[in-house]
This record gives C-alpha cells, sequence and structure tokens, in this order.
C-alpha cells in the first residue's frame, strides 16, 4: 500500500463529516425561527379564527367582529400590484436580457434596478404620495397603492425574470433562430417557456412583499377604518398589514387573539400565494427538459 | 455547378479572434465540400456567413460577398429567414431543443406556417428516413429528444436540418461528441445526402474529411491555404503547410 493511502483518508472522512454536521446545525438553526414564528401566531391566534371573524365586519372600535374588509382591501392591492408591475416588470426584463446591448448604459440601468430594490419602503410611500395621490390627483385610493406598491414590486420582478432568462442556454437561441425563427419567435417559443418557473418564483417573490407592507399603502391608500367595502379603484381601502399596526398600536383594550388571527389570516393569504404558484411552476418544470 | 461562390470575405470580431482574410472560394453542388484546419482558424465562422448566423455573434466588420444561386447573401436588404430556410446546419454538440423529438422537427415547420397535420407527419417521417433515425425512434416520436442517445440526438438534429427542405446543409464538427459507430452513421447519411443536397462540413478531423469529402479547402489563422479535389489535396499538396499539416506535423 502506498505511504499516501492510509495517511490522508481517515482526516478526510473526519472533515468530511465535521463539516456535514455544521451545515446541518446551521440550516436548522435557519429554519428554527421560521417554525417558531408560525407556532406563536397559530398558538395565540387561531382562537379567534371563525367564519365570522374573516367574513364580517370589524366591530366595537374592531375590538371585535371580523376583518373581511381588510383581506378583501389586501386582495385588491395585490391584484392591482400585479396588473400593474408583472407586464412591465416581464417586459423590462425581456428587454435587457435579449435585446439590450451590452453596453455601460445597460450596466448602468441594470445596477439601478439591483439598488432600486434596496430603498426603503417608506420612500417608495412618500414618493407614491407626491405622485399618485397630490400630482396625478388619483387621491388616497387603491389605485393610488397599487401603483406605489408597483414600483417597489418591479425591481424584485425585473432582476429574477431576467436571471431567469438568461439562465436558457445560448444554445436554444442559436438552434431556434438557425431553423429560421425570428428574434422574437425564439423569445416567445423557447426562451420563455423555459424561463417560466424562475419568472413565476420572482412575481410571487415580489406580490408577497407587496402584500405585507404597510409604508408604502399608509400615505397612499390605506384607510384606518372603513365600515363598508371599497367599491372603484379610486376608494381607500383597509388592508391586513395597516390593520394590524392599528389595531396593535392605535386601539386600547385590543383582545390579543384579534390581533394574532389578523396575522394568521395574513400568513394564510401570503401561503396560498405560494401554493398556488408552486403548482404551476412544478407543471411549468415538468415539461422542461435540458 | 458553383452553388456558392464566395468573394474576397474578409471579417472582423470584436474581441480580434478567429477573423477570416480574404477567402476566394468556389463550392460545388451536389458535393461534399470539408474544411481542415487547426482549432480557431475560421472554420466555424467561414460555415456561420452562409447562413448569416453571425449575425448574433459580436462581429465588428465584413467585406466581401457570398453569392449563394447568384444573390449575395450578406446584403442587408435579403429576407435572412428565408436563407436560413434554404441553408440548414448542424451544430458540434448534439443540441436538440427542449421539446419532443417530434416538436424539434415540426419547430422549423410551424414557424414557416405549416399547420397540416398530415404535412408535418409526412415530413417528420421523410427527414428522419433520410437521417436513418426513423427505424430507431419512429415508435417514440412523443417522447422528450433529451431521452435519446448522443448519437441518435445529433442524427435527430440532422433530421431537424434537412426538414425544413434546405438546399446546403452546413455541418460544424458535426461528430465530435460522437462514438465511432455513431459516427459512421453520420457519415453514411452525408455521403446519400449529396445526391439532392450541397454539403459543407468542417469535420472532425483530417481521416473523416478523407473519407467522405469531394473537396477540401484546408484552413489556418483565417486563411485560405489550398483549395481543391480531395485526392490532390491528400496526396500532391502545392503548398508545404497543408502537407505538414495532413500528414499530421501540427494540428
Amino acid at each position: 500500500m502506498s505511504r499516501y493511502q492510509e495517511k490522508s483518508v481517515h482526516r478526510q472522512l473526519l472533515f468530511e463529516k465535521a463539516g456535514f454536521s455544521i451545515l446541518t446545525v446551521l440550516t436548522i438553526l435557519t429554519v428554527l425561527p421560521i417554525i417558531a414564528v408560525v407556532i406563536y401566531v397559530i398558538v395565540l391566534g387561531s382562537s379567534a379564527i371563525s367564519w365570522d371573524f374573516i367574513f364580517e365586519m370589524p366591530m366595537d372600535g374592531m375590538r371585535a367582529g371580523g376583518i373581511w374588509p381588510a383581506i378583501v382591501g389586501t386582495f385588491y392591492l395585490t391584484l392591482g400590484t400585479a396588473i400593474f408591475s408583472v407586464p412591465l416588470g416581464v417586459a423590462a426584463a425581456i428587454y435587457l436580457s435579449e435585446y439590450a446591448a451590452d453596453n455601460q448604459v445597460t450596466r448602468t440601468i441594470r445596477l439601478a434596478i439591483i439598488n432600486l430594490a434596496g430603498i426603503p419602503s417608506v420612500v417608495y410611500g412618500l414618493f407614491g404620495l407626491g405622485l399618485f395621490v397630490i400630482f396625478l390627483n388619483f387621491g388616497t385610493s387603491i389605485l393610488s397603492a397599487s401603483l406605489t406598491l408597483s414600483i417597489m414590486t418591479l425591481p424584485v420582478i425585473i432582476s429574477t425574470t431576467e436571471e431567469a432568462l438568461s439562465a436558457v442556454p445560448q444554445s436554444f437561441r442559436v438552434v431556434s433562430v438557425s431553423l429560421g425563427a425570428t428574434k422574437w419567435q425564439t423569445i416567445r417559443r423557447m426562451v420563455l417557456p423555459q424561463a417560466l418557473p424562475g419568472i413565476l418564483t420572482g412575481i410571487v417573490l415580489g406580490l408577497e412583499r407587496a402584500a405585507g407592507e404597510t409604508a408604502p399603502i399608509l400615505f397612499t391608500g390605506a384607510a384606518f377604518f372603513l365600515p363598508r367595502l371599497p367599491n372603484s379603484p379610486l376608494d381607500a381601502t383597509m388592508a391586513l398589514p395597516y390593520h394590524l399596526f392599528v389595531i396593535s398600536t392605535q386601539v386600547p383594550g385590543m383582545p390579543i387573539q384579534i390581533q394574532y388571527g389578523t396575522v394568521m389570516v395574513l400568513l394564510f393569504f401570503v401561503l396560498i400565494m405560494n401554493l398556488i404558484v408552486t403548482v404551476i411552476r412544478s407543471r411549468a418544470r415538468a415539461r422542461r427538459q435540458w | 455547378m458553383d452553388k456558392i461562390v464566395v468573394e474576397n470575405l474578409s471579417l472582423k470580431y470584436s474581441d480580434g479572434t478567429e477573423s477570416l482574410f480574404n477567402i476566394n472560394m468556389n463550392i460545388k453542388a451536389n458535393l461534399i465540400t470539408a474544411l481542415i484546419g487547426p482549432a480557431g482558424g475560421g472554420k466555424s465562422t467561414f460555415l456561420r456567413m452562409m447562413n448569416r448566423l453571425n449575425d448574433l455573434a459580436d462581429v465588428k466588420e465584413v467585406t466581401g460577398k457570398v453569392l449563394i444561386d447568384g444573390e449575395n447573401v450578406l446584403d442587408p436588404d435579403i429576407d435572412v429567414i428565408a436563407l436560413r430556410r434554404k441553408v440548414g446546419i448542424v451544430f458540434s454538440r448534439p443540441l436538440p431543443l427542449p421539446l419532443t423529438i417530434y416538436q424539434n422537427l415540426t419547430y422549423g415547420l410551424e414557424l414557416a406556417g405549416e399547420k397540416r397535420r398530415s404535412v408535418l407527419d409526412e415530413a417528420v417521417e421523410r427527414s428522419l428516413k433520410l437521417a436513418e433515425l426513423w427505424d430507431e425512434v419512429s415508435d417514440r416520436l412523443k417522447d422528450p429528444a433529451s431521452a435519446l442517445s448522443g448519437g441518435q440526438k445529433q442524427r435527430l438534429c440532422l433530421a431537424r436540418s434537412l426538414v425544413l427542405e434546405p438546399e446546403i446543409i452546413l455541418l460544424d464538427e458535426p461528430t465530435s461528441a460522437l462514438d465511432p459507430v455513431a459516427t459512421a452513421k453520420i457519415e453514411n447519411s452525408l455521403v446519400e445526402l449529396k445526391k439532392q443536397y450541397t454539403i459543407l462540413i468542417a469535420p472532425h478531423n483530417t481521416q473523416q474529411a478523407g473519407r467522405i469529402a469531394d473537396d477540401v479547402a484546408f484552413f489556418l489563422q483565417g486563411k485560405l491555404i489550398e483549395f481543391g479535389p480531395t485526392e490532390i489535396i491528400y496526396t500532391r499538396p502545392t503548398d508545404q503547410r497543408t502537407q505538414d499539416y495532413i500528414t499530421g506535423k501540427f494540428g
């Protein structure tokens, strides 16, 4: 047996085991807080959950009754954000990834988009107040809030979509073009279907953030209390995150299970979005072969 | 008859690699013309000029003419889509699209507006037979192309370029990723195909060119050193560098 064999194998195996254990522990440490939060919320909030809590109007200064208008409001805001930000974001990403020349201007735009994702959400809120509420005179409304949330969501959608597009092998594009496809045909028939799972991930990440944000809608569309459902995009609306802020800080004598019940509903709202996208994504993945 | 006439063709990439210098060449119809020479000598670039695939690359400057049936395909005003349907290409790595076997073949036809199921079915069968793949896949056309073996994938790619009924087929080292058996199958197909098509191939090695090519062009560092019938180039080359390359003194 050569002198190189025996010596190192033992130590390497030891390192391997130690490294594996450390990674396992670290993974558990990352997941634990999330599980803890969810359990905490369920323990404190589940007693509030009932048919009436979800589908009734708030009563008694929001200390009783349900949170239906906030649920509906968050649904409208998320939908509105999706309507504006998804087409615009995906189109911008397609342009940046497939059409724009790789020069200084493009790189600067890309950098700006990445930086936009790091801007504190309250800044978007103030920007939305200035542009949509006051200057464009949309008022404090679902429209203004959705547009503000869209601007906040766009960088996330653009950068993840661009990443998904550039992950599609260049060779598919060359083959497609060599078979007589135009650039757009290549993008629509070859690139987009392959990138779809990644694009969906980006969209849902962006929209989840929008659904849970308080600051951007604070000045642009959120109502403290509205005894009815909004009936036009120009109405203000209640929304789950803002409602939570209100009942946690502004209303004395608020029963704690209502606060945590609201959190639970918000969590489930996001969870359902996630589930829907996961199903679509896994279907798209099943079709993808490379 | 000259199918392709190349006049004073020069090309520079933006990063300065693999240029072409003043290439003049007449390529005859219904023959296999092989482009041989060391890597980086401009063979791929030359091939991709024929169907303007270099439009996708970062090309700085092109001068000269490439006349196919008398039409200069480097003219910016020509219908480049029609050109690519007329001049098919097979790449060095088997690159099936992430679709089924059937869809790989109909992709180009559907882009060309063909929707009739019977026409598509017939074209699929015809091209697979030409590429000698029909017997192996006829019962599983709906399977993903990725499930095929390397050699089958490459024959699928050959069939895919044939399905559009081109007149010229470009092959850029089509057998470099294949084993000898798969290579032999492709070579047999090509010899059969030249009856109907004009074939331009950058072969995997000089032996392959010797086996199948009618004419051989020797490219070295972007220049066409020598061009002529295979038996002359292989037995009595006029240029010393051609001789050295063919006898394996450098590669």
